[in-house]
């Protein structure tokens, strides 16, 4: 599931405040992990000094760089019988994402698949177009992490534009994978110096593979209907939007009209399956009242209905869910019980 | 531990209850986790210890779990004041629950109904813990601005995920005001404003009704220090109303009631 | 530019303040035309939010008024509201919120003067105070950043 490499360069840990500082004189809003007690978080940074790459994972993910958690669509203003309605203008800020993991950078493979597979999503896409992602390998994971299960992995190449990974000794390894990557590394060539062979597989984090993940996905059709497992995985569900909006891949919204009057605004603020809310109709009647269609739901999204729909996993495997899930919920240890079921 | 998991093998043996509601292993060394165990022979997989924290009274209302039957639950100081303002408001029959009393001040021990739920809490030490009062003093200490700086990042965390909701046991109405769109009450967008008002108004609705417990809190997945508002309300009601939530069956929420003569000094 | 006047909602109860009020017209009182007046039927209705709403769609100053303890129409409803204010002013305070901003009171049918009062030395106090700015409004001007958190 790699991207095809178009340039191998090196550079030096010494050189990313470097970088970072001429990332900022370009004109680019720089996101960053930045610790704030145990939280990492990305935010916009002004300074090296605040950025921590040596986390396992953020709270959040990144998706909030294309994929804000509220976000105004357009204006109205009523007028006797007559809407005038005026839409945002579409414009983003040009944003580098600095030291995302492989998990983070593939998840933009995934939203890209979802947010434009019909009628294009401009309000997604003018944020994609604008947005570079400078991708770190990693070189430690914890018990939550399954993306090898997905056939994915720590150093993987997909959704970055430059991936960089330490090879130790303050040396670090750039692999440089689209345009927009070669375009940047060209626009500070000084920090770079050509790569000879260095391999990045030692210097990978060592992630075990819990479960296959394409016979989880081959047998979910089949265990839509065994209502008691899905019962017995979701008993101690509490049914927050946790596990969803920290999620990289989750893209469900609520689409909501704010009104003032005879003026208002339409937003799009992220939703979750989880909540009971999420289906229920007008009329009273929900198609999914127990907790456990729900949780059913969520993994037969992320695990069959994405992959066969769109060819892409709907997890990345970055276990978020997981480590964010206040009653304990553990996505990788569900998906390993399914497996060895 | 042992005498924990005999007792809930005997519920479960004698068919006195049909699910033991505990706490298990979680995925590491530090997390706990609920556990519904129906089979006796699975009562080993039942823990107890400091870091089981979680408030499974919350459980009770639960669809899934309403059908189960008769329940046991392993509940320390906390869950036992969630299940007597569970009384309070109606929500829990009397003898729905065999309570297993566990935690600092000892146990296990059986309490089968609500009166003796009630006595069993009688005995033990109320109001918070000196740490906690002096957390909400030294946030007072703080002037507006500081105060309003501090919330004001607090609440930019915020993603409205809805856990500190989802894990409350007092939250447990069908329809919650962020549901209520026609108008819209509370802003939808999880902005400065809407934050702001979502975390006021869960806290003001649970004024007088909170019984401390710190599991929205604990559920926050960006750690927001909701529970610093519900301690607040919570020791205002008391100094004010003297309202001491989940201590007794007698209906008298402190915002449901009055007295003619409440002291305030703000009203000119 | 004009000095700032402030906007100032009041939120008052349809048997006494909203009557006093009245009576401060008929009496011919002149008092500040800063406030705009929301009616409800009883203090025990005006919903604490109604507060935050209202400084989130540009309020500067807020009166809350009903009836004296006594004599609310509907009994007890301002007794109801008073437990209420004094458990919800006190985490108005603890989150920051600026209580020099909201005024609570009791104004009979019969204290025009008293309320033509209230309304002047309001306007006065939120006058030198200024605009709150450090509120956040419900409405977005120029839509939202493309941004995450903000960083300190």
């Amino acid at each position: 599931m790699n991207s095809t490499v178009i340039g191998r360069k090196l550079t030096k840990a010494a050189n990313l405040p470097q970088l970072l500082k001429r990332l900022i004189g370009a004109g680019q809003q720089v996101l960053a992990p930045v610790r704030q007690g145990e939280r990492v978080s990305f935010m916009p940074a002004t300074d090296f000094s605040a950025v921590d790459l040596d986390y396992v994972q953020s709270v959040c993910s990144a998706k909030e760089a294309v994929f804000p958690r509220h976000e105004m669509m357009m204006k109205f203003t009523l007028t006797g019988k007559d809407v005038d309605m005026k839409p945002v203008e579409l414009t983003a800020k040009p944003t580098v994402l600095f030291g995302v993991h492989p998990c983070d950078a593939a998840s933009f493979t995934t939203l890209r698949a979802l947010f434009t597979w019909d009628s294009p999503d401009e309000y997604f896409e003018t944020k994609l177009d604008h947005l570079t992602v400078i991708g770190l390998s990693c070189a430690m994971g914890d018990s939550y992490c399954f993306c090898t299960s997905l056939g994915s992995g720590p150093g993987d190449t997909r959704g970055s534009d430059i991936l960089l990974t330490r090879l130790g000794g303050g040396q670090i390894l750039v692999e440089v994978l689209t345009e927009k990557g070669r375009a940047l590394v060209a626009s500070m060539a000084e920090l770079f110096t050509a790569a000879n062979g260095q391999k990045k597989d030692d210097h990978l984090a060592k992630i075990a593979r819990r479960f296959d993940g394409e016979k989880v996905k081959a047998q979910l059709p089949e265990r839509f209907n065994q209502v008691d497992l899905w019962r017995e995985q979701s008993m101690r569900c509490i049914g927050c939007g946790a596990c969803a909006y920290v999620c990289p891949t989750c893209s469900c919204f609520d689409i909501q009209d704010e009104r003032q009057r005879n003026s208002g605004e339409r937003l799009r603020c992220w939703d979750s399956c989880g909540f009971r809310l999420f289906t229920l109709h007008a009329s009273g009647h929900n198609p999914r009242t127990m907790q456990s269609e729900r949780w059913r739901q969520r993994v037969m999204h992320k695990f069959s209905y994405q992959p066969q729909r769109l060819d892409v996993w709907g997890c990345v495997g970055c276990g978020r869910c997981s480590r964010g899930c206040p009653v304990d919920m553990n996505l990788g240890e569900h998906l390993q019980q399914l497996a060895e079921l | 531990m042992e005498q924990l998991q005999q007792m809930a093998r005997e519920l479960l043996e004698r068919q006195q209850v049909q699910v033991i509601i505990g706490y298990e292993a979680g995925s590491e060394a530090n997390r706990r986790r609920a556990v519904f165990v129906r089979r006796a022979e699975d009562v080993s997989r039942l823990i107890f210890d400091d870091a089981c924290r979680q408030n499974l009274a919350t459980y009770l209302l639960k669809p899934e779990v309403l059908v189960l039957g008769k329940i046991g639950m392993v509940v320390r100081r906390n869950t036992l004041r969630s299940l007597m303002q569970y009384a309070v408001e109606n929500q829990l029959a009397d003898e729905r629950v065999i309570a297993i009393g566990i935690g600092e001040e000892g146990g296990p021990r059986l309490l089968p109904n609500f009166a003796a739920v009630e006595e069993y809490l009688a005995q033990l030490p109320r109001g918070p813990s000196a740490a906690e009062k002096a957390e909400l003093k030294k946030m007072e200490q703080l002037v507006m601005e500081q105060r309003w700086a501090f919330w004001r990042e607090e609440f930019d965390r915020c993603i409205k995920c809805y856990a500190c909701r989802a894990a409350c046991p007092l939250c447990y109405c069908n329809r919650c005001i962020t549901e209520v769109n026609q108008p819209q009450w509370i802003p939808v967008a999880s902005d400065a404003l809407g934050n702001l008002e979502w975390n006021v108004i869960r806290a003001m609705h649970l004024a007088g009704r909170c019984i401390g417990c710190g599991s929205c809190a604990d559920a926050c997945p960006q750690g927001i220090r909701i529970d610093l508002l519900n301690g607040l309300l919570a020791r205002e009601a008391q100094q004010q109303f003297a309202a001491e939530p989940g201590y007794g069956q007698r209906k008298d929420y402190a915002l449901a009631v009055f007295k003619p003569d409440d002291k305030e000094e703000f009203i000119r | 530019m004009s000095e700032f006047e402030p906007k100032i909602i009041a939120f008052v109860c349809n048997w006494c303040t909203y009557a006093g009020a009245d009576l401060t017209g008929t009496s011919r009182i002149k008092y500040s035309s800063n406030v705009r007046i929301i009616r409800l039927p009883c203090t025990g209705r005006i919903d604490f939010m109604l507060i935050l709403q209202a400084f989130g769609q540009g309020a500067d100053g807020i009166i809350v008024s009903g009836c004296h303890p006594g004599d609310c129409h509907y009994t007890a409803g301002n007794y109801h509201a008073r437990r209420r204010w004094m458990l919800f002013r006190r985490l108005m305070d603890f989150v920051g919120v600026d209580l020099r901003r909201v005024h609570f009171s009791w104004v009979s049918a019969a204290e025009g003067a008293k309320w033509a009062e209230l309304v002047n030395q309001v306007v006065d106090e939120v006058r030198t105070l200024g605009p709150y700015k450090a509120f956040p409004q419900r409405f977005h001007e120029n839509g939202f950043p493309v941004q995450l958190t903000v960083a300190n």
